[in-house]
C-alpha cells in the first residue's frame, strides 16, 4: 500500500514539473501568437517579411553596436544623417547641410522628424548619442567611428572633456560638426550606425533604455521595434512617425535568430523565411552549386576581401620576391570556381571592384606561374639559398574552419606543384587564432576584410602603421602612408582617387599580402520581393522593400 | 539520514569549488580575450573595457571576485550581449530547455523502459530483435543527423511540423523526438539487460512456483528490480538533458541554454562561461545525490548511511 503511494506520489510530481513548464510555455506563446500568419492570408499580399539574423545581436544601442547582427536591425530601426541609396549617400535626416571651404566644419540642417513615441528629433539627440559613444566610462568598442570629429580621439582617450569634441547642436535644427581633418567620405560615415541619433530624453531618464523593446526603446527610422525575446526573435513594424512613412511599405518585419546554416535553408524552403543567406544569414556551402544550377541563388559582389597576409619580418618572407613568387603562384580562378563556389570575384588587388570597378582586372595576372619562378629565382639569389630545397617548409595559419581549411590545402598544392615550396598548415581555433597573429606569430595567416564605410581608404589604411592594429605583416613603406596621409586632405575626388590608386599600385608591387578573392553576398529571397537595398558594403534596408 | 545528506551536501560545495577553480584557471589559459576580433580595437578602448570588467586585476583578485560573485549567486554582466546579466541568459534560457529535455526525457523513459521489457520477455523472439535494431540504430546515429531526417521528412517532406524555431507546442515535437532517440535507445538497452538478469533470478522462480500469473511477476517483482540500473543513468542524464543540447538547439533555433555552453567558450565570454558552468554543476551534483537517495526507497537493501566504518 505504502508503495502505490509513493508510487503515485511521484508520478503526481513528475505531472506537475510536466504542467508547469507547461504553462510557463503557453505565456510566451501568447505573446507570440498575435502574428495571425494564416489569418493574413486573406488580405491581398501581406507585407509582412521573415528572415534570419542568426544570433542576438551585441546591442541595439547604436552607440554600443559593433557587429553586423546588431547593424542589421538598427539600420531598419534608426536613421543618420544620411542614408545609402544605390552606393551613394542621400539626405536623410538632414534636410541639407553646408561644407566649410576647408573641408572641416560641416553644418547640417535637420528636417522635422519625430521619434517613435512622437517626441522631435533634434540636433541635441545626435550631440547626445556621439558623445555618449565616445564617453569612455561607456565602454563603446566603435567609438573609433567616430575619431574623425574633432577631439573625438582625445575624449575616448580621457585627454580631453566633452566641451571639447566638435558637435554642437546650434538649435533645434542645426548640428555643426568639426573634424580633425578633411575626411572626404564625411557623409558616407554619417549613414553609419555609430553616427545614429538617439532620443536623448528618453536615454536621460532611463540609462538602460536600449535593453529591451518598450515605451523606452525608441528609435527614428522606417521601422520600430515591437518585440524583442533575446535570443529568439525580434519584431519590427512600421513606424507611423518616420517622416518618409510613404516610401515604407512593409508593415512587419520578423527577425529570427537561427544560427545553421542548414535549417536556415530548410526553413526557406519550407515557406518559414522570406529570405535565405547573407548578408543577415547564410547558406550552406554546398547547397551553392545546386542552388545555382537551379537559377534561384542571387549573387552580388560587396566590399570584401580575402587575403594571405605575409609577416614581413619573418624569413623567407621578409624577402618581397618570394612573397611576389607565392602571390603570383596561386590559381584563384580554380579556387573561386572550385573551392569557394559562391560567385567570388579572383582578387588580384586590394581595394574591391564595388569601390574601385578596374580592380576586376588587377594588377597582375592571375596563376601567372612563369613569372613566379622568375620571382622566386630572383628571391632565392638574394637569400643566398641555391635551390627552393633549401628553403625550409612555410608555416600557412588558418582559423579552424571548412571553408578555410580546403582553400589552405589547395594553395598549398599549388605552391608545392608550381614552385616546389613546402607548406605546413596550422589551423586553431577563432580567438587563438587572432591572438597569434595579432602578436605577429605566424609566417602567413588567412584574413579577410569588410568595409565598414564605402572609401578605398578603408582597406588602404590597414597597411598604413606598421603598428597600425589590423596591418599584422609588420610591413610599412613612407611613400604609401604619405599618400594616404595627402589624400585625406584632397578636395578634387578625381586626384584622391588617382592618389589612392598610387598606393595601392605601392602596397601590390610589395605584396605584404597576397589577395585571394573579393566576397560576394549570396542568397535566395521569395520571388515576389522587391526593391530590397543592398549596398556594395553588404548591408541590407528594407525600407524601400515590399511584396508583389 | 539528515546527516547522511548534510554530509553530502558538503562534498557537493567542496567539489563545486574545484570545478569553479579548474574553469577559471583553463579558462584563462586560452589565448584571447572577450574583445579579440577581427577588427582590433584601438588599445586605449581596450583598457577602458578590461577596467570596466575587472580584467585588469591582478589574477587572483580576479578569482577572488569570482568567487565572491557566485557565492552571491550572481554572475554579473555577459560580454557579448551588452545590457544582459548572465543570470538574465539562465532565467530565459533554462526553462525552454528544461521543457525541452523534460518532453524527450518523458519519452525516452516512457518509451525505452516498455521496449526493454518487452525486448526481456520476448528474449530471442522477434519482438528482441526488433527492439535491439531499434536501439542500435538510436545510439548509432548521431543526434544532428537524426534531427536533419527529421526535419527532411515530418517538415518539409510531410508539413506536419515546423522545420526549427520555439513558438508553439508543435514547435517541440521534432526536437524532443532527436533529442529522445539516443537517449531511448540507450534505456532500452539498459532496462532489457537487467530485466534478463532479474528475470533468471531465484525470487522470480519461487513466484512462479507459488503460481502467480506472470503479469504479476513481471509487474510487481521483476520491473522494480530491473529499473535500479535505469535510476542510476537517469540522474546525471537529466542534469544534461534539462540544461540543453548545444546540437539540437542550434540546429532547430531553439533559445535554450546548451548553445551557451559552446558559444560562451568561443566568444570568450568569460562570466557567461563561469555562470553556465557552476550552475550546470550543481543540478549535476543535486541530481547525483537525489538518485543516491531514490536508491534507498527503491530497494531497501541499499542503506544509505553505509559509510561510516572509518569513523
Amino acid at each position: 500500500m505504502k508503495k502505490r503511494v509513493s508510487f503515485l506520489f511521484s508520478l503526481m510530481l513528475v505531472l506537475s514539473l510536466f504542467l508547469s513548464a507547461c504553462g510557463g510555455f503557453q505565456k510566451k506563446e501568447e505573446s507570440a501568437g498575435d502574428k495571425g500568419k494564416d489569418g493574413d492570408k486573406t488580405a491581398d499580399v501581406p507585407q509582412e517579411l521573415r528572415i534570419n539574423i542568426k544570433t542576438e545581436p551585441f546591442s541595439l544601442n547604436p552607440g554600443l553596436a559593433n557587429d553586423s547582427v546588431s547593424g542589421s536591425v538598427l539600420n531598419q530601426t534608426f536613421e543618420g544623417l544620411t542614408r545609402i541609396k544605390d552606393g551613394k549617400p542621400e539626405l536623410a535626416m538632414a534636410e541639407s547641410y553646408e561644407v566649410s571651404k576647408d573641408l572641416k566644419t560641416y553644418t547640417f540642417k535637420l528636417r522635422d522628424a519625430k521619434w517613435t513615441n512622437g517626441d522631435p528629433v533634434t540636433a541635441k539627440d545626435f550631440e547626445y548619442a556621439w558623445k555618449w559613444a565616445l564617453d569612455p566610462k561607456n565602454q563603446a568598442q566603435y567609438a573609433y567611428q567616430l575619431y574623425y570629429i574633432k577631439n573625438a580621439q582625445a575624449f575616448n582617450e580621457g585627454k580631453a572633456k566633452a566641451e571639447d569634441v566638435g558637435v554642437k547642436a546650434i538649435d533645434d535644427k542645426t548640428l555643426q560638426v568639426t573634424l580633425e581633418s578633411p575626411t572626404p567620405y564625411f557623409l558616407e560615415l554619417t549613414a553609419f550606425y555609430t553616427y545614429y541619433p538617439v532620443n536623448s530624453k528618453m536615454a536621460q531618464q532611463n540609462p538602460k533604455w536600449y535593453t529591451n523593446a518598450g515605451d523606452q526603446y525608441t528609435s527614428n527610422g522606417p521601422f520600430k521595434m515591437v518585440s524583442w525575446e533575446h535570443n529568439n526573435k525580434i519584431v519590427l513594424e512600421k513606424n507611423e512617425n518616420y517622416w518618409d512613412a510613404n516610401s515604407v511599405k512593409l508593415e512587419k518585419i520578423e527577425m529570427v535568430m537561427v544560427n545553421d546554416t542548414n535549417t536556415e535553408l530548410s526553413m526557406f524552403n519550407n515557406g518559414e523565411l522570406d529570405w535565405a543567406g547573407m548578408p543577415t544569414g547564410q547558406l550552406p556551402p554546398d547547397s551553392l552549386p545546386k542552388l545555382k544550377e537551379e537559377g534561384k541563388l542571387n549573387v552580388q559582389p560587396i566590399a570584401g576581401v580575402y587575403w594571405y597576409k605575409f609577416n614581413t619580418e619573418k624569413p623567407p618572407l621578409n624577402n618581397v620576391n618570394i612573397r611576389k613568387a607565392l602571390a603570383y603562384a596561386i590559381n584563384r580562378k580554380a579556387i573561386v570556381e572550385n573551392v569557394a563556389k559562391g560567385g567570388e570575384i579572383p582578387a588580384m588587388a586590394a581595394v574591391p571592384p564595388t569601390m574601385f570597378p578596374e580592380n576586376e582586372k588587377g594588377y597582375f595576372k592571375d596563376n601567372d606561374v612563369e613569372k613566379a619562378k622568375e620571382y622566386l629565382k630572383k628571391g632565392l639569389e638574394e637569400l643566398g639559398l641555391k635551390d627552393v630545397k633549401d628553403l625550409p617548409p612555410i608555416t600557412l595559419s588558418f582559423n579552424t574552419d571548412d571553408k578555410h581549411a580546403k582553400i589552405a590545402q589547395a594553395i598549398q598544392d599549388m605552391w608545392k606543384k608550381n614552385l616546389g615550396i613546402e607548406v605546413k598548415l596550422e589551423n586553431a581555433e577563432w580567438a587563438v587564432y587572432i591572438d597569434k597573429l595579432h602578436s605577429g606569430d605566424f609566417q602567413i595567416g588567412r584574413m579577410g576584410w569588410l568595409g565598414d564605410f564605402n572609401d578605398p581608404i578603408n582597406f588602404l589604411e590597414l597597411y598604413r602603421d606598421k603598428k597600425g592594429g589590423n596591418n599584422n605583416t609588420n610591413w610599412e613603406n613612407p611613400e604609401y602612408k604619405q599618400l594616404l596621409i595627402d589624400s585625406q586632405k584632397e578636395t578634387d575626388s578625381e586626384k584622391r582617387k588617382e592618389m589612392l590608386k598610387e598606393a595601392e599600385t605601392i602596397l601590390m608591387d610589395e605584396m605584404p599580402i597576397a589577395p585571394i578573392f573579393f566576397y560576394t553576398n549570396t542568397w535566395v529571397q521569395k520571388d515576389n520581393l522587391k526593391d530590397v537595398e543592398m549596398s556594395g558594403l553588404g548591408d541590407v534596408q528594407f525600407k524601400w522593400a515590399y511584396f508583389e | 539520514m539528515l546527516r547522511y545528506i548534510s554530509k553530502r551536501l558538503l562534498y557537493m560545495l567542496l567539489s563545486l569549488f574545484l570545478i569553479v577553480t579548474a574553469t577559471f584557471f583553463l579558462m584563462r589559459a586560452a589565448p584571447g580575450g572577450p574583445f579579440t576580433s577581427e577588427k582590433q580595437i584601438p588599445p586605449e578602448i581596450e583598457k577602458n573595457l578590461n577596467e570596466f570588467y575587472g580584467l585588469d586585476l591582478p589574477w587572483y583578485h580576479q578569482y577572488f571576485n569570482y568567487l565572491v560573485s557566485i557565492a552571491k549567486w550572481d554572475f554579473g554582466p555577459s560580454f557579448k550581449y551588452k545590457g544582459q546579466t548572465v543570470n538574465d541568459l539562465i532565467e530565459e534560457g533554462f526553462p525552454v530547455s528544461f521543457f525541452l529535455g523534460m518532453e524527450a526525457l518523458l519519452l525516452a523513459v516512457s518509451i525505452g523502459v516498455l521496449l526493454g521489457i518487452i525486448a526481456a520477455l520476448n528474449h530471442n523472439k522477434w519482438q528482441d530483435y526488433g527492439a535491439m535494431v531499434f536501439a542500435v540504430l538510436g545510439i548509432s546515429v548521431p543526434s544532428f543527423i537524426m534531427a536533419s531526417i527529421l526535419q527532411y521528412f515530418l517538415a518539409i517532406k510531410l508539413g506536419w511540423f515546423p522545420v526549427a524555431r520555439w513558438e508553439s507546442l508543435q514547435h517541440t515535437v521534432l526536437p524532443a523526438l532527436a533529442l529522445a532517440a539516443t537517449l531511448t535507445a540507450f534505456i532500452a538497452r539498459l532496462t532489457r539487460s537487467s530485466m534478463l538478469e532479474v528475470l533468471g533470478n531465484d525470487y522470480i522462480r519461487t513466484a512462479k512456483a507459488k503460481g502467480l500469473s506472470r503479469g504479476q511477476i513481471t509487474v510487481k517483482h521483476a520491473i522494480r528490480n530491473a529499473l535500479l540500473p535505469v535510476v542510476t543513468y537517469l540522474g546525471p542524464l537529466s542534469a544534461q538533458v534539462l540544461t540543453g543540447s548545444f546540437v539540437i538547439e542550434k540546429i532547430f533555433g531553439i533559445p535554450g541554454l546548451g548553445s551557451h555552453f559552446v558559444t560562451s567558450i568561443t566568444n570568450r565570454d568569460y562570466t557567461t562561461i563561469m555562470g553556465v558552468t557552476v550552475f550546470y554543476s550543481i543540478l549535476l551534483l543535486l541530481a547525483v545525490l537525489l538518485v543516491d537517495i531514490a536508491y534507498g526507497f527503491i530497494d531497501p537493501r541499499i542503506k544509505l548511511a553505509g559509510g561510516k566504518k572509518g569513523e
